[in-house]
Order: structure tokens, then C-alpha cells, then sequence
């Protein structure tokens, strides 16, 4: 855009030439009553305030938080069959999976083999859902639960357990449009 | 003589007075300070303290034991003994000040005849002025004794504010000690009986409310405090319950300069349209006016930006002085003229 802009493209408000004297007094006076009507409109439109422990912010679709494992809902085996891709691809080197085999006396898994061992250590992970994208059997997914902080930090270490398990409390999610 | 009390009690009313005042006045601190933060959040689309006991009213409980049980510590630059003092200072002038106030007529408690303020003296707003330039002592002797440079900037700023606002202020007063020919503050509000001066004295006390602004160290004029760019100005160096006490004695004095516009300007604790209430009621009358000076005083927070330091200095010198000298000659004139 040229410099100065054409007519009607911005329009300057002329401020008064000196802030002084009696008329500057005057109009000083007459701006502050203006600004506090404007303040006092605040007031009158109310809070938008989350009352946050209570009244959670609900998360987009594709918020990224604490990982989920699955199963298969009609059977109930675990999708994961134990095979580290999750592991390889996370860039914290925060996944780590020990590999079993599955028996006819204890089958786990849909696959051939088995997680025996599924750790996440979540003071690690930087939620990028890598992970997600790396399986091959959707098995792990990023969840909508954000609260994970804790006193310890072994506790920040998910098991396989953990991460199968429902979270205790859902997390709101934004509907359509919100 | 110079002052006169005009009427006084004996002595061990005297005495139950003041621990009364003190009781009543400490207790409005606190009060004042959630509704300051209350209302200001509601300014800013928030709630403001909400968590700490019904609708966050411990709130400033909770903030005086914190600061209360802090460590004290004091910069090695410092002053000791007058980075000690200049907190005292502030709190003692604020409650001073504070005893002036008439909230209601000479009463009978108990058969006591008991005026209901701290002290009626014949010099009121004189009074006043000399509890509000010896508090800025309390301001300046706290910044300069920290020995840092940001305190320093501030307290230089305390006296440069205190010098532009103090003559305006008293000026603004004028006006209404000629109409009412009196100093003592009870004079004035039975002087009021017909209208308060709100009206007749319009100017005055727009002037007077700009300079107590100033005068309380309050936005637009904290240019002391600034927290932007001077980090707090005289109490950065202050913590626990040395920093209490100032910030104690800012809102008693915010208390006050609502008490002293309600007893000027606003009539006291008389009611407009002749209503008469009975004695009892008049207390709580001047503390609803004052409740209206201070929600102004948080809304005026609210809205205005702080002045820039030439700003009040030309703000003070150039309009509010001038302003001031010509309402005083005109009531002058007018009064001499009826």
C-alpha cells in the first residue's frame, strides 16, 4: 500500500493542539466521564471466567493429551501387539515396550506377539502424537485428559494398566462450532 | 490559642472512642480491600477472590497472616532504624486522620452525651492537611531509606506530588469554609442543613476529589507506587508486615478522603428531602456515602491510565490551581455580596 494511503482509508482523529489551558481541562473531564461509562459497560456484560477445578475448559476434537491403549471392543484382546514402532518414532525416547509372545493358554493380544511391558513416562513426553501416527493398529491414541500432575515423579510413569484403563473423570469436549 | 476542641467527652469516653475508631477503622481496611478486588475483576470480565471463605471475603485475612508471618529483612543500603520507622509513620498519620470523621450528631449513649467522631476540632480540614503532608514523610522516609534507586524514584515523586496537590486541595476547600464559616468539620455538615454542597460547590469539589487522588497515591496519579517502572516505588524494598502497614494505611486513607468528601460535599450524615432519621441511623448513612466515594475510587482505577510525571505537575500547576484560585475568589465575592 502507497504511503500516504488514499482517501478514505484511514481516517486520522485529529488530537487538540495544546492539552493545556481551560478547554483541555473541559475536555479532559468530558473524555473520563466517557471512559468510565465505557469501564462501567464492562461490568454490566458479566464474567467470562472458567471456574477452572470446577468447570473445565472443554478441549478440541484433536487436542492432545494423556495416550489411550485399546482394545477391541468385541473381544477385548489388546490391539497392541507389542512391535516398538511407537517406541522408535517418539523423538523423547519416553515409550518402552517389552515384547511377549502370545500362547493359546494366554492370549493378550490379537497379533502374534504381545506388550508384556507398556511404559510411557509422561514427565518425558512432549505430546507430539507421533506415536499415534506410527502405529500400525491404531492400538495407541492421544486422549483429551490434560490433568496429570502429580507429587512424585515416578508416578508420571504410566503403565500399560493405566493407559488401558478409562480416565477417572472425561474431560469436556467442545461441541461442534464452539 | 490556635485550635479549640469544640466539644469533648470525659475521659474514659474519650478513651473507649478511640479504641472504638481504631477497631472500626482497621476493620474497614480489610473490607475495603476484597471489594477493591472484587470490583475490580468484575471491571476485567473476572471474578476476583472468590475461593477463601463465602465469596472470598477472608480473602485479605489470609493476605495479612501471610505477610505477617514473613521473615523481615532489609536491604544492606538501607537505613535501619528509619526503613523501620517511615512504615509506622503512614499507618499512625492514616488512623489519625481517620478521628476527624463525624459520623453522626452529638448523642446520648447511656446517659453519656457522646459525639460520634474521634475528635471535633475547631481547625478540621487544617488538621486533615497536616496528618496528609506528615504521611508523605512516612512515603518519602520509606523510599530514601531503602536505599535503592527505584524506592528513591518514588519517594522523589511523593514530594513532588505531594507540593503540586496539597495547595490545590486546600484552595478547593476554601470555598466551602467561607460558606459555611466554619473550620470544624460538624460546623460544616450542620451548615449543609438546607444543600449539600455538592451543588454550590461543584468545582471545589471536583478539584478536591482530582487532588485526593493524588493525595492517596491512587491510579491515575500512583506515579509513587508505578509498579510498571518503578516496581513499587517506596516499598519495593519493604515485605511482610512492614509492607502491610503500608498498604494498611493507603486504604485508610482512601477510607478517609471518602469520609472527608462525604462530610464536606455530601452532607454528613444528613439525608436529602428532609427525612430524620433517628440518631442511631447516622453512622451508617456517612459509611453508605463513603461506600459511594469509594467505589468510585476503584472505578476511576479502573479507567484511567497513570499520568505521565510532566502530566501532573502541568495537571496540578496549570489547571487544578488556577481553577481553585478563582472558585475561592468567586464564593468569596458571592459570600462578602449576600
Amino acid at each position: 500500500m502507497s504511503w500516504p494511503p488514499p482517501e478514505g482509508v484511514v481516517q486520522p482523529i485529529k488530537g487538540p493542539d495544546s492539552p493545556g489551558g481551560a478547554k483541555g481541562a473541559y475536555r479532559a473531564f468530558g473524555e473520563t466521564l466517557r471512559g468510565m461509562k465505557t469501564t462501567f459497560a464492562r461490568v454490566a456484560e458479566g464474567t467470562r471466567t472458567y471456574q477452572y477445578p470446577e468447570e473445565k475448559v472443554p478441549v478440541y476434537p484433536r487436542f492432545r493429551g494423556r495416550h489411550r491403549l485399546h482394545r477391541f471392543e468385541d473381544t477385548g484382546l489388546e490391539k497392541c501387539v507389542g512391535c516398538s514402532l511407537c517406541a522408535a518414532a517418539c523423538p523423547a525416547d519416553c515409550i518402552r515396550v517389552v515384547a511377549a509372545e502370545n500362547t493359546p493358554e494366554n492370549r493378550v493380544s490379537a497379533g502374534e506377539r504381545y506388550a508384556a511391558v507398556y511404559e510411557i513416562n509422561l514427565s518425558r513426553c512432549i505430546f507430539c502424537g507421533y506415536c499415534e501416527v506410527a502405529c500400525p493398529f491404531d492400538a495407541i491414541t492421544m486422549g483429551h485428559d490434560f490433568e496429570m500432575s502429580d507429587y512424585d515423579r515416578s508416578d508420571l510413569i504410566f503403565t500399560k494398566e493405566m493407559l488401558l484403563a478409562e480416565p477417572m473423570e472425561r474431560t469436556p469436549l467442545r461441541a461442534e462450532g464452539e | 490559642m490556635i485550635a479549640t476542641v469544640n466539644y469533648f467527652e470525659p475521659w474514659y469516653v474519650q478513651i473507649i472512642k478511640a479504641i472504638v475508631l481504631f477497631a472500626v477503622g482497621l476493620q474497614l481496611v480489610p473490607l475495603v480491600l476484597v471489594a477493591e478486588r472484587k470490583i475490580l475483576g468484575r471491571f476485567q470480565h473476572r471474578y476476583g477472590p472468590n475461593r477463601v471463605g463465602p465469596f472470598g471475603l477472608v480473602q485479605p485475612l489470609a493476605d495479612i497472616l501471610k505477610l505477617v508471618t514473613k521473615e523481615q529483612f532489609r536491604p544492606k543500603t538501607s537505613i535501619g532504624w528509619l526503613f523501620a520507622l517511615a512504615p509506622i509513620v503512614s499507618i499512625l498519620t492514616a488512623v489519625a486522620a481517620f478521628s476527624i470523621i463525624p459520623f453522626g450528631r452529638t448523642q446520648d449513649i447511656f446517659g453519656t452525651k457522646t459525639g460520634l467522631y474521634g475528635v471535633d476540632l475547631s481547625i478540621g480540614p487544617l488538621y486533615l492537611f497536616a496528618f496528609g503532608a506528615i504521611a508523605f514523610y512516612g512515603i518519602m522516609l520509606g523510599g530514601w531509606a531503602s536505599g535503592s534507586k527505584y524506592s528513591f524514584l518514588g519517594s522523589m515523586r511523593a514530594a513532588a506530588q505531594l507540593i503540586s496537590y496539597e495547595v490545590s486541595q486546600g484552595l478547593a476547600l476554601v470555598g466551602v469554609v467561607f460558606t459555611a464559616q466554619t473550620l470544624s468539620l460538624t460546623g460544616i455538615v450542620e451548615a449543609q442543613r438546607g444543600m449539600w454542597y455538592l451543588v454550590p460547590q461543584f468545582v471545589g469539589f471536583i478539584i478536591f476529589l482530582t487532588a485526593s487522588f493524588a493525595e492517596s497515591n491512587r491510579a491515575p496519579f500512583d506515579l509513587v507506587e508505578a509498579d510498571a517502572e518503578l516496581v513499587g516505588g517506596y516499598n519495593t524494598e519493604y515485605g511482610g508486615a512492614r509492607f502491610a502497614s503500608y498498604y494498611f494505611a493507603e486504604y485508610l486513607n482512601v477510607i478517609v478522603i471518602s469520609g472527608v468528601v462525604t462530610t464536606i460535599f455530601l452532607g454528613g450524615w444528613l439525608m436529602p428531602f428532609g427525612i430524620h432519621p433517628p440518631g442511631w441511623v447516622d453512622p451508617f448513612v456517612v459509611l453508605g456515602k463513603m461506600c459511594i466515594f469509594i467505589f468510585l475510587f476503584i472505578w476511576i482505577r479502573a479507567t484511567l491510565p497513570r499520568l505521565r510525571y510532566d502530566q501532573l505537575m502541568s495537571f496540578g500547576w496549570k489547571i487544578l490551581l488556577p481553577l481553585a484560585t478563582v472558585n475561592a475568589l468567586v464564593t468569596a465575592i458571592l459570600v462578602v455580596s449576600t
